[in-house]
């Protein structure tokens, strides 16, 4: 196995559903070493989540926590039992981070809160992914993924003018929270093992999203330069072409306004019409009758072009564009497929499947697969062996119900 | 207080728009020495505005996050006042050459030599044009790590493909998985999560080739092309794809098993009447609680709505009901009303609630800074905190060409004379030079 990134990181993973687990994916699909601890018996709630094969509900065989847990080790502990907690601070004397997401406060109350871990292991980091973080008047708030995108995203100006704003596909932006939590992560530990101080890094899902470059950041500014709130535009009211169009199988993607035009008009074979100087004057963007006359224009050469041959067209000229793709032609793209964006898992219940594969390539230190998501509790001998508990001490933790 | 955890780093960036610019900002406020290398002989579109020169007309019909200059005015210096750009330069230093003259290259150069990081994130063609690869910097510089982020990666057949975030967006899928149920895809505006994703994963990409840079003395070429970088957020619907065969479509914003909804609230004069709530209701007992505080317990016994197979099919009745109650309240009221029981409930926030909200106020995510061509003015902070390490605002956004002395003298060591030579060649400058659009 070649050396990865994060191979010399041993974290200690408190983390369920998406925002926590996809941050630990990320450290363990670079090489660090995860250990997952799971509720004795029910594990990680992802593990109820689908999609399942068949649509039949299996702890094993949930695709959302088969993507999310690659690389991983599982442990099931009882965090609630004292065996349970003296486990698990044995653990964290060992590991470099502990990530968790639990309610705020509950570490504290487990007796594994960073102060009392960093009393054996004082360079200790900690890094809390919560609703709201860890201090504030929201802070024992709930949640869900249209919350983060309502109350931290752009949300109010996603959709149309006279409709109910919009949120994002399904929890994206819980992953995009995880990812925040990795920065923050890599660069605590890149401190603490650089003889700097451990420390507690505290990500709150919905800052991860006021703090977002997805229109927010600059929505918010914008409005402190100008007083100015963004707005949902009715339908069709952009400048042209700007937005979706429909093609003869689907729909492209189209920025092709303003200062973009002109590589529009070479795309469709720069005809006479479309070359006259009344589309490019300064008003010409917002003149509905020109828009209604270019998008007779427009509409009849994507519908008679296929997504991928519109793109193509397009792109020839430089224009900014996309195809909407399905999962099915993201799955089957040759771009895709060429440059080994995939990865094929075996895994001993669910079976071999094709997997969203690596953010991205790091030549010296690759990204990898080295097992499969755990079974629930799948490690528990070898991780209490590592710790000094016999087969003697296993089978009474197990007859406790403490693993 | 501990040093940062990136002090001594220094990065090198050409990045433009907002993936890579957002990428680097991660790394400025864990306190490397970002410097923006900019050249005077191109302005990228959409980095610092849409054009070098806007006029105030053209301002006026761009949404506010585009257009929305101090008062909607270009100014001197449009190129420092852009919503677009400035809230992710914080901490940051710029530079400016003119890569368009061969002495442009070998400041650059000169720049590598000196640095730990490299990040960019143009079209391919552009860095081939300038003859920027990692062979050529790891010559100048043997453990240099480069970041490279285009669209789609440097080979295979869309290699040369131009995107912004809301095209990736479209072919890894997402575009298809969101916007109203009743309407097709045509009715979705921009959205550029892709953008956000390329950054924080940018970032990640950096500080693991740093820390295993450290580890063994090696540097590296990572390469993230941002639609790979954005597909595993995609997860449980390329997973649907594989296990079954299923391409999932849009659900607005309703949830696979709880009543969820965003709702109509009460505006006033001063707000608006665009207000809204959303709430989820996960369980029986949410339901329940929900019923009580609306003052229909009846609901919590009603045989429809009792569990929640009854609850998603009557849906849309459940919605009328709740929207008649939320219609007559203001958004946060709702949002205190339902979270006192245990019900998740909140306003969408528009960017005036966002600057007031108690909770961000206390928290401290927006942070002061000032720059001469804007003024002062309160700005996002980093999106997590660090007790012993604060990634705090430490410089307001950078103006074009701030730090050319410091660069130049300090950093590279050239001297005065040299220095005045390099100003009048036109790579020393904080203005483009006209004509400039």
């Amino acid at each position: 196995m070649p050396d990865s990134a994060l191979s010399h990181v041993r974290v200690l993973d408190f983390t369920t559903q998406v925002a926590g687990p996809y941050c630990t994916k990320l450290l363990a699909d670079y090489g660090g070493d995860v250990i997952k601890v799971e509720r004795p018996g029910t594990g990680d709630a992802a593990r109820n989540l689908g999609p399942f094969p068949g649509d039949i509900p299996h702890k094993e065989k949930s695709g959302l926590f088969l993507h999310l847990n690659t690389n991983k080790r599982s442990i099931t502990l009882d965090l609630k039992s004292k065996a349970g907690q003296k486990i698990a601070k044995e653990l964290a004397a060992k590991v470099d981070l502990v990530i968790e997401s639990f309610r705020p406060g509950v570490m504290d109350r487990l007796g594994l809160g960073l102060e009392a871990l960093q009393e054996s292991n004082p360079r200790l980091v900690m890094t809390s992914i919560s609703n709201f973080g860890q201090t504030g008047p929201y802070r024992d708030f709930k949640s869900s993924d249209i919350l983060v995108y309502s109350m931290g995203g752009e949300m109010h100006s996603t959709g149309l003018a006279d409709r109910e704003p919009v949120k994002l596909g399904a929890n994206v932006v819980l992953y995009q929270a995880g990812s925040v939590a990795a920065v923050g992560s890599a660069g605590a530990l890149f401190l603490s093992q650089d003889d700097g101080p451990g420390q507690q890094v505290d990500v709150s899902i919905m800052e991860t999203q006021i703090g977002s470059v997805d229109r927010r950041m600059s929505a918010l500014v914008g409005y402190q330069y100008t007083g100015e709130l963004s707005v949902r535009i009715p339908f069709g009211a952009a400048g042209y072409p700007i937005g979706v169009y429909p093609c003869e199988d689907g729909y492209l993607e189209v920025t092709g306004g303003l200062i973009y035009f002109p590589r529009v008009v070479r795309a469709l074979g720069n005809p006479p019409e479309l070359l006259e100087p009344r589309w490019y004057t300064p008003e010409s963007q917002t003149d509905p009758e020109l828009k209604d006359e270019f998008e007779a224009h427009f509409l009849s050469w994507t519908l008679q072009h296929s997504k991928l041959d519109a793109w193509r067209a397009a792109q020839e000229s430089g224009v900014l564009s996309g195809p909407l793709n399905t999962m099915e032609d993201v799955a089957n793209d040759q771009h895709f497929i060429g440059r080994d964006a995939f990865a094929q898992i075996d895994h001993p219940v669910a079976g071999s499947l094709k997997y969203p594969g690596r953010p991205f390539v790091m030549t010296e230190s690759p990204w990898g697969i080295r097992r499969p998501a755990p079974l629930l509790g799948q490690h528990n001998g070898e991780i209490l062996q590592e710790l000094g508990y016999g087969p003697g001490d296993q089978a009474r933790l197990r007859a406790q119900g403490v693993i | 207080m501990s040093k940062l955890p990136l002090e001594g780093i220094r990065i090198l960036e050409m990045t433009v728009v907002w993936a890579g610019p957002y990428c680097t900002s991660f790394l400025a406020d864990l306190g490397a020495e970002v410097i923006r290398v900019e050249s005077l002989a191109t302005f990228a579109p959409l980095t610092r505005g849409v054009r070098a020169h806007p006029t105030a007309a053209s301002l006026e019909v761009q949404p506010v996050f585009m257009g929305g200059y101090p008062d909607r005015q270009p100014g001197d210096r449009p190129w420092n006042r852009c919503p677009i750009f400035n809230p992710h330069a914080r901490n940051k230093l710029s530079m400016t050459l003119d890569l368009s003259q061969p002495k442009g290259m070998e400041i650059f150069k000169d720049l590598v030599k000196v640095s730990d990081v490299f990040v960019e994130n143009n079209v391919v063609d552009r860095m081939d044009q300038l003859g920027i690869d990692y062979a050529m910097l790891k010559k100048l510089r043997e453990d240099i790590i480069m970041l490279r982020m285009p669209a789609y990666g440097s080979t295979g057949p869309y290699r040369d493909y131009r995107a912004l975030g809301v095209h990736i967006e479209g072919v890894i899928g997402h575009t298809l998985l969101r916007g109203y149920t009743d309407m097709d895809a045509s009715a979705n505006n921009a959205v550029y999560v892709a953008d956000a994703a390329g950054g924080s994963q940018g970032a990640f990409a950096v500080l693991a080739g740093l820390h295993y840079r450290r580890r063994t003395g090696k540097g590296q070429y990572i390469e993230l092309g941002q639609a790979e970088d954005a597909m595993p957020m995609m997860g449980q619907f390329f997973m649907d794809y594989a296990m079954n065969g299923r391409n999932a479509a849009t659900s607005g914003n309703r949830h696979p098993t709880a009543v969820q909804g965003c709702y109509p609230c009460k505006g006033s004069e001063q707000q608006g009447h665009d207000r809204w709530v959303s709430i989820t209701i996960n369980s029986d007992e949410e339901w329940r609680s929900f019923s009580e505080a609306l003052g229909r317990p009846d609901w919590a016994v009603d045989p429809r709505f009792a569990h929640a197979p009854g609850r998603l099919e009557h849906h849309d009745e459940i919605d009328a009901h709740i929207g008649r109650w939320t219609e007559q309240m203001d958004n946060f009221e709702v949002m205190r009303a339902l979270q006192v029981v245990g019900v998740a409930a909140g306003p969408v926030m528009d960017q005036r609630d966002a600057y007031n909200d108690p909770h961000l106020r206390e928290r401290g995510m927006f942070q002061e800074a000032s720059q001469e061509d804007t003024g002062t003015h309160m700005y996002p902070s980093a999106p997590y905190t660090m007790s012993e390490t604060p990634p705090d605002i430490r410089r307001g956004p950078v103006r074009l060409g701030e730090d050319n002395e410091y660069v130049y003298r300090t950093v590279l060591g050239y001297s005065e004379s040299e220095y005045a030579r390099l100003v009048a060649e036109g790579h020393i400058s904080m203005d483009y030079p006209e004509p400039f659009e």
